[in-house]
């Protein structure tokens, strides 16, 4: 029935979709893991000690894994509704993903290995492995999506091998930096959003250094996009006011980190983020791999797709699986929406009667709802909080 | 970049490496499988009795499936990054049939098992107990619906069904989805596959108990988890053989120079034997063999004097069938990984035997050496793994999808010199990861448990008291 109902739908129709699908795994991918990624490569500057560090990487502990799962979706989904598109995309970005997959892999194991020595120089190893490892892939995605966008030599044979340096232009390095200042400030306004006292205020005064970069590289480089596709006349999937927003966005979170209004500081990031790939996305459509070399050459959502019957199981399968998917990951960000806290601090009174200073490595939480500083800041960052 | 690399071909170079990276990470994803089943057994049994040891049971070992879990976790996106980087023109033959199981594979199972992994290690103490043993019992499944699908995939290589090939574009496209997901080459390597990884826990549970027991640790703890893990290693190598032995009568018919080549058999034969091993060579003068009489016939085919065709005969049929070329395997790999991984599979059935046996004469914990046989058997389930799945890829050769695409013709056009980088840089990660994850592994496995926590009593606000760790 649900078969013979998504059956009947055009071929080109569902060529769309499973593009508007990706699109929206990739928004889901920078929005959700761009907070975790911000995160660590804050973790150097607004951590003072290894506690701080500790409570940092527990503000997205539960959920990073979950959030990375949205790039293996979107690598796989890739693969299924549009192979041509796969293969080339990932033979041609050769370099880039090898070293993003790198990347994820010594960050990845770095959460989990680092809690199992307390030797200072083992923890300081593995805090560099998780700088790095969402410094890298940061900056790459940055560039990859804007060489996407501006073409890569595809030639007659429908080949092309990116050299490293050859991915490298003014324009994808703008966007590399772009990207990078967005996931700063997402995981800033992510920081003062989960974290309470000292920490909540070292995150604002980051998230209020990070903003003027950040506006000064999304006006730069959305201004650069939008040129471009004018010049080549493609313009009308963008409409000018999908990046105009997503200036708004991310000089609206300077304001918004000002007032301490960290929820929608946060949104404000994240739909700065979405905007912005967002922009490059509708720029790419209907192409999938921009040639620069001819537009005969592009490769696009009509000639890489999948044959009707795969788009049409695909849709079903995506149909039934992904809401309740987004039901059970939403659910488990409701389950930790508390902040995470310092065990030297002490929970306010009646929220929970843990009493006394916990021991090694305890963390105590106070609701999210309470706003500024119920909580008194007696952070010490001399306390010996490990009794190691 | 790689000088040693300079004059081999990418396909070897990619054949390698994907070896390499596929086998490192089939070390891990079976115990991943196996270790969340034994938790999620031991966390019930804490949740039924209320009993404390089983809590720190379910804690203890639970530490040492996070360790697994994280690098399982992250070798398993340069598998799905890698088809399209090494073998683009692979992905574009077969995207259609072998891109959907993977996305159904991130869809239901990964997204699955990141979201309760996270629950279950943050959630204690956050979510009700319930929801906590819940929680570890879908990371269980997860990991077992992700084996599906990825098996989907992978038997689809082995034995291509609901497909056809479209004169335009030259690509294998879907016909009949429900045929992929139910190819009975599937159904024999699913089962054979996920039983391998219950045995493949059950008998580092097994190895690590006895090391714990052997050092005077908590009886009630090792001894229990011994037991435990006795059960479901069992029974889980039981059923590995089992499933194993039917699929080699599909294997036989599916893919007959695999069989073949399994034995080295060269003439097609009637009542054809199984030899245990071989001295000399493979090809027909051998120095010495033990052979069992009409073994491979029953193997084979489930008759005494069933036939058996011999390489040469499949050889030459195919020739016939797919054009000139050479269609044999690599006999000698072939040869050796069936019967190590035959033979490990019967040495794990033996000391199961063994060990129930113990049980049952109640001297389990007391035979010193047994326990010591037990850790030294740690490495074995993880050798019949790897051993398998070397017969089962290298026996396709040089088809990479049999009968459709060979090989030669799947890699990517990329030269030497990324694929060498490549390989030397993941070789190189993959060794230091090595290292580091078996230092902690080895590290974890020989810490004491904690002392079993007494329940505490409910707070003022009647939740439980317990604060939950920064786990981190």
């Amino acid at each position: 029935m649900i078969a013979m109902v998504v059956g009947a739908i055009h071929p080109g129709t569902l060529q769309v979709f499973w593009f508007m699908l990706i699109g929206v795994m990739w928004l889901m991918y920078f929005f959700l893991e761009g907070f975790d990624f911000g995160v660590g490569i804050l973790l150097p500057f607004i951590a003072k000690d290894d506690l701080d560090r500790r409570v940092l990487l527990n503000t997205f502990g539960q959920v990073w894994d979950g959030n990375e799962v949205w790039l293996i979706v979107a690598g796989g989904a890739t693969f299924a509704a549009f192979p041509r598109w796969y293969a080339l995309l990932f033979s041609g970005f050769y370099l880039p993903l090898l070293l993003i997959l790198l990347a994820l892999i010594v960050r990845g194991v770095a959460f989990e290995f680092r809690n199992h020595n307390r030797a200072p120089a083992w923890r300081a190893s593995w805090d560099r492995a998780i700088f790095w490892g969402s410094l890298l892939p940061s900056i790459l995605w940055g560039v990859a999506f804007a060489d996407f966008v501006a073409g890569v030599p595809i030639g007659k044979d429908g080949r092309y091998v990116a050299g490293f340096w050859h991915l490298l232009t003014p324009y994808s390095i703008l966007g590399g930096i772009t990207l990078l200042a967005l996931f700063c400030l997402h995981g800033s306004t992510f920081v003062s959003l989960r974290t309470t006292g000292d920490l909540r205020e070292r995150a604002r005064s980051a998230a209020r250094r990070i903003a003027p970069v950040a506006i000064a590289a999304v006006i730069a480089f959305l201004s650069w996009t939008f040129s471009n596709a004018i010049g080549a006349h493609d313009t009308g999937i963008v409409p000018s006011f999908i990046p105009l927003l997503a200036i708004v966005a991310v000089i609206s979170t300077a304001w918004l980190v000002s007032e301490h209004l960290d929820g929608w500081a946060f949104l404000s990031t994240g739909l700065a983020i979405i905007l912005t790939v967002g922009t490059l996305l509708l720029n790419l459509y209907p192409r999938v791999m921009v040639s620069s070399v001819s537009p005969a050459y592009d490769l696009t959502i009509v000639n890489t797709a999948s044959a009707h019957y795969t788009l049409v199981v695909m849709t079903i399968v995506a149909g039934i699986f992904a809401p309740i998917v987004l039901l059970y990951q939403g659910w488990s960000y409701w389950v930790f929406r508390k902040r995470v806290m310092r065990p030297t601090e002490q929970p306010p009174l009646g929220t929970s009667a843990a009493a006394g200073p916990p021991p090694g490595g305890v963390a105590t939480t106070v609701p999210s709802s309470e706003k500024v500083g119920p909580v008194p800041d007696k952070a010490d960052p001399m306390a010996p909080a490990e009794g190691s | 970049m790689l000088p040693l690399a300079a004059g081999v071909a990418p396909v070897t170079l990619a054949r390698w490496q994907f070896g390499v990276t596929t086998i490192y990470h089939f070390l891990f994803v079976p115990l991943t499988i196996g270790l969340a089943l034994i938790v999620a057994i031991m966390q019930t049994a804490a949740y039924r009795s209320g009993k404390p040891h089983w809590d720190s049971m379910a804690r203890w070992w639970g530490k040492l499936f996070l360790i697994n879990f994280a690098i399982g976790v992250v070798t398993g996106i340069v598998q799905e990054f890698q088809f399209g980087m090494d073998w683009s023109h692979f992905s574009t033959f077969v995207g259609n049939i072998f891109g959907p199981p993977l996305a159904m594979e991130g869809l239901l199972a990964f997204f699955l098992e990141s979201t309760f992994i996270g629950i279950w290690i943050f959630g204690r103490g956050r979510v009700s107990p319930r929801i906590h043993l819940i929680s570890i019992w879908l990371v269980a499944f997860g990991t077992t619906v992700s084996a599906y699908f990825i098996l989907s995939a992978n038997a689809w290589m082995q034995h291509p069904v609901g497909y056809k090939i479209d004169p335009k574009t030259h690509q294998a496209v879907m016909v009949d989805f429900w045929a992929v997901m139910t190819n009975p080459t599937l159904l024999g390597q699913f089962t054979h596959v996920v039983l391998a990884a219950y045995t493949t826990g059950a008998f580092f549970v097994l190895g690590v108990s006895a090391w714990q027991l052997l050092h005077n640790r908590s009886q009630e703890i090792f001894g229990r988890s011994l037991r435990v893990a006795l059960v479901v290693g069992f029974i889980a190598i039981l059923g590995t053989i089992w499933f194993g032995d039917s699929q080699a009568q599909l294997m036989t018919k599916e893919q007959p120079m695999k069989m073949a080549s399994a034995e080295a058999l060269y003439h097609t034969q009637d009542g054809a034997s199984f030899s245990l091993l071989t001295i000399g060579n493979l090809s027909g003068q051998p120095i010495f063999q033990i052979r069992l009489p009409h073994l491979l016939s029953v193997l084979a085919d489930r008759s005494w004097d069933g036939k058996v065709l011999g390489i040469d005969n499949v050889q030459a049929a195919e020739v016939k069938k797919y054009g000139p070329g050479n269609y044999e395997p690599i006999i000698w790999v072939t040869y050796w990984t069936f019967r190590l991984m035959v033979g490990l599979g019967f040495l794990m059935l033996g000391v199961g035997l063994w060990g129930l046996w113990l049980l049952k004469k109640k001297r389990l914990e007391k035979k010193r050496w047994f326990l010591w046989a037990l850790v030294w058997c740690i490495p074995v389930p993880f050798l019949a793994n790897t051993f398998g799945w070397i017969f089962t890829e290298m026996g396709r050769q040089p088809w990479v999808v049999y009968g459709l695409l060979k090989t030669s013709k799947a890699v990517s056009h990329i030269g030497t010199g990324y694929i060498g980088t490549s390989f030397a840089v993941f070789a190189g990660v993959y060794s230091i990861l090595a290292v580091v994850e078996i230092g902690l592994m080895v590290k974890t496995a020989k810490t004491p448990p904690d002392e079993p926590k007494e329940p505490e009593a409910g707070s003022e606000t009647g939740t439980r008291t317990e604060v939950p760790e920064l786990v981190y």
